[in-house]
């Protein structure tokens, strides 16, 4: 088991102490509160991503060879979700980044929020965190 | 309660979460009663074909029964004839249409189209892209803070230059119902045409196109209990005669050569290709339900669930309305202390209560307000205040988790 799945194991045993919804979500709204707080430069517009309904402004920056983000939202359903993103894909390797499925958001029951009906911006904001990681990866191999 | 009605739904007995659906996104579109999903089916087992083309019975049948919902939406808006109905695709298209044609024709360097700051993106863009088009201008109307259209303003707006007026009859965002037969007035003075957008107003109360004195109105059939794929342009006929057509096929021509093709007469002049036949027969059967129901009926009802649950919201804190014009019909807007809409949209859904979050397509209006968006319970006449004490169950809950 790499990082990224050991901690998304520790999310998956986090989320199976609750049986139903109310409590899972509200699990959800308590990461939402506790999600470190964003540098206010980066509440900017060109860190605000689009086609989400709650907005959700996303940056990252290269540190030793690790990824790290900060990210905040103005909901705090998605900011919840946005925190659990952060707490597995931050620290990570630009290619493990890409590496990740992601898939246990899918078994922790917020399936939901994976849908590109639900204009909450989870797609568009793991497609941003790859992005960044993409170009962080491009960036390390042009300068070796 | 309204149990006859309710029962006229089959959706409305579904579950959503395992809780018993709740259906308040009625301006976005409403449901559909048996008789119109019956029509669908019927349609299809037993009368498809392709209309005004075939000398077979099918083709017939279907054209007559085609003919017959346009002649029936004359009657229901009260057009002075059936030439003057159009049908679309829904509300956008039939804007789109006027904004191509009307452009084309009436729009040039200098000339001005004038909408409102409190309308749905279907009257905004089509006019952009129109202005871009001609090099003509866009104005807009501004709104108050009540959330109404300050008609002080209308007389500096109006001028030889305004080529057409567009606003809303009512606000999908507010329910502000406009002040239609003023700003027509004013318009007529210059001569100036108007066209309204009707979608949300043609499901709550009866309209009359003559009385108004309206040049285009605009509507979609999925939003007043019919089909989705459907809708209407009314088009005042000495107006529409004059405007070049909007898309080129079949069905809308008279004469085709490779040097000239002569068009049409309306309105087939303006409907392109083979029509939606089978929705526009459903479409019929939502206009019969609204009027066996009875616009009466249908607006005191729908005005008691609003006062009903604008009072239940008063009692609560932290509730900020959103628009508080004098006329207002449809849809209550609101917000929860600092609570993005969102959140509280989801937490409903998880229990069965379907409502609208987010800037519903009126991004302009909601930057004025400054905010991103409001939650939205919109209604329609098969709801009940039982239903409207389920969903306010679900927001106090929502409220807590959300604290
Ligand atoms: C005021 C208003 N205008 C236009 C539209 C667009 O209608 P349609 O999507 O049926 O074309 C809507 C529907 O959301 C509306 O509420």
């Amino acid at each position: 088991m790499n990082t990224i799945q050991q901690k998304e194991q520790e999310i998956r045993e986090e989320f199976g102490l609750f049986d139903d919804w109310m409590d899972k979500y509200n699990h959800l709204i308590e990461m939402g509160k506790d999600l470190p707080m964003i540098d206010e430069k980066y509440r900017q517009k060109q860190y605000l991503i689009s086609g989400c309904q709650a907005q959700v402004w996303l940056h990252a920056r290269l540190e030793e060879g690790k990824v790290l983000f900060t990210a905040d939202s103005d909901a705090l359903i998605t900011k919840g979700i946005v925190h659990m993103l952060i707490r597995i894909l931050s620290g990570e390797t630009p290619q493990a980044i890409l590496d990740a499925d992601l898939t246990f958001l899918d078994e922790i029951g917020l399936k939901e929020h994976l849908s590109p009906t639900r204009a909450n911006g989870l797609v568009s904001m793991i497609k941003q965190m790859k992005l960044y990681a993409l170009a962080f990866q491009a960036k390390q191999n042009k300068t070796p | 309660m309204n149990r006859e009605i309710r029962d006229q739904f089959p959706i409305l007995g579904r579950e959503v979460n395992k809780r018993p659906l709740v259906y308040f996104d009625n301006a976005a579109t409403t449901q559909k009663p048996e008789r119109v999903i019956a029509s669908l089916g019927h349609y299809y087992r037993s009368m498809n074909s392709n209309i005004h083309r075939g000398v077979h019975a099918l083709s017939q049948e279907a054209t007559e029964a085609y003919e017959g919902v346009r002649k029936q939406v004359a009657q229901f808006i009260n057009a002075s004839s059936h030439r003057e109905i159009i049908f679309t695709r829904g509300t956008t298209e039939s804007i789109n249409l006027v904004a191509s044609s009307f452009g084309k024709k009436f729009l040039a360097p200098g000339k001005e189209v004038l909408i409102s700051a409190m309308e749905h993106h279907s009257n905004i863009v089509p006019w952009q892209m129109a202005c871009e088009a001609s090099g003509a201008q866009l104005k807009v109307i501004p709104v108050n803070d009540r959330g109404e259209l300050m008609l002080e303003k209308l007389p500096s707006l109006l001028s030889p230059k305004t080529a057409i007026v567009a606003v809303t009859h009512i606000s999908n965002a507010l329910g502000t119902v406009n002040p239609v037969k003023e700003i027509i007035a004013m318009a007529q003075q210059h001569h100036i045409p108007v066209l309204l957008d009707g979608a949300q107003a043609i499901p709550h109360m009866e309209v009359d196109v003559q009385a108004l004195g309206v040049d285009f109105y605009c509507f979609s059939s999925h939003k007043m209990y019919g089909p989705m794929g459907i809708g209407v342009l009314y088009g005042r006929e000495g107006l529409l005669d004059q405007l070049p057509p909007y898309q080129g096929g079949g069905e809308m021509i008279e004469k085709v050569s490779f040097e000239h093709t002569s068009y049409n007469e309306l309105p087939f002049r303006f409907e392109a290709g083979t029509p939606n036949v089978g929705d526009a027969i459903a479409f019929g059967e939502a206009m019969y339900f609204i009027l066996e129901t009875g616009y009466q009926k249908i607006a005191a009802h729908e005005k008691h669930l609003i006062e009903y649950t604008e009072e239940k919201l008063r009692q609560r804190e932290g509730i900020r309305f959103v628009g508080s014009a004098k006329e207002r019909a449809g849809v209550i807007s609101f917000l929860v202390n600092n609570i993005h809409p969102y959140d509280i949209g989801m937490i409903m859904d998880k229990f069965g209560i379907a409502v609208r979050t987010g800037n519903h397509c009126a991004q302009p209006l909601m930057d004025q307000y400054g905010i991103t968006g409001t939650i939205r319970i919109s209604f329609a006449v098969y709801n009940t205040t039982e239903e409207v004490d389920q969903a306010l169950k679900a927001l106090d809950k929502a409220i807590d988790m959300l604290r």
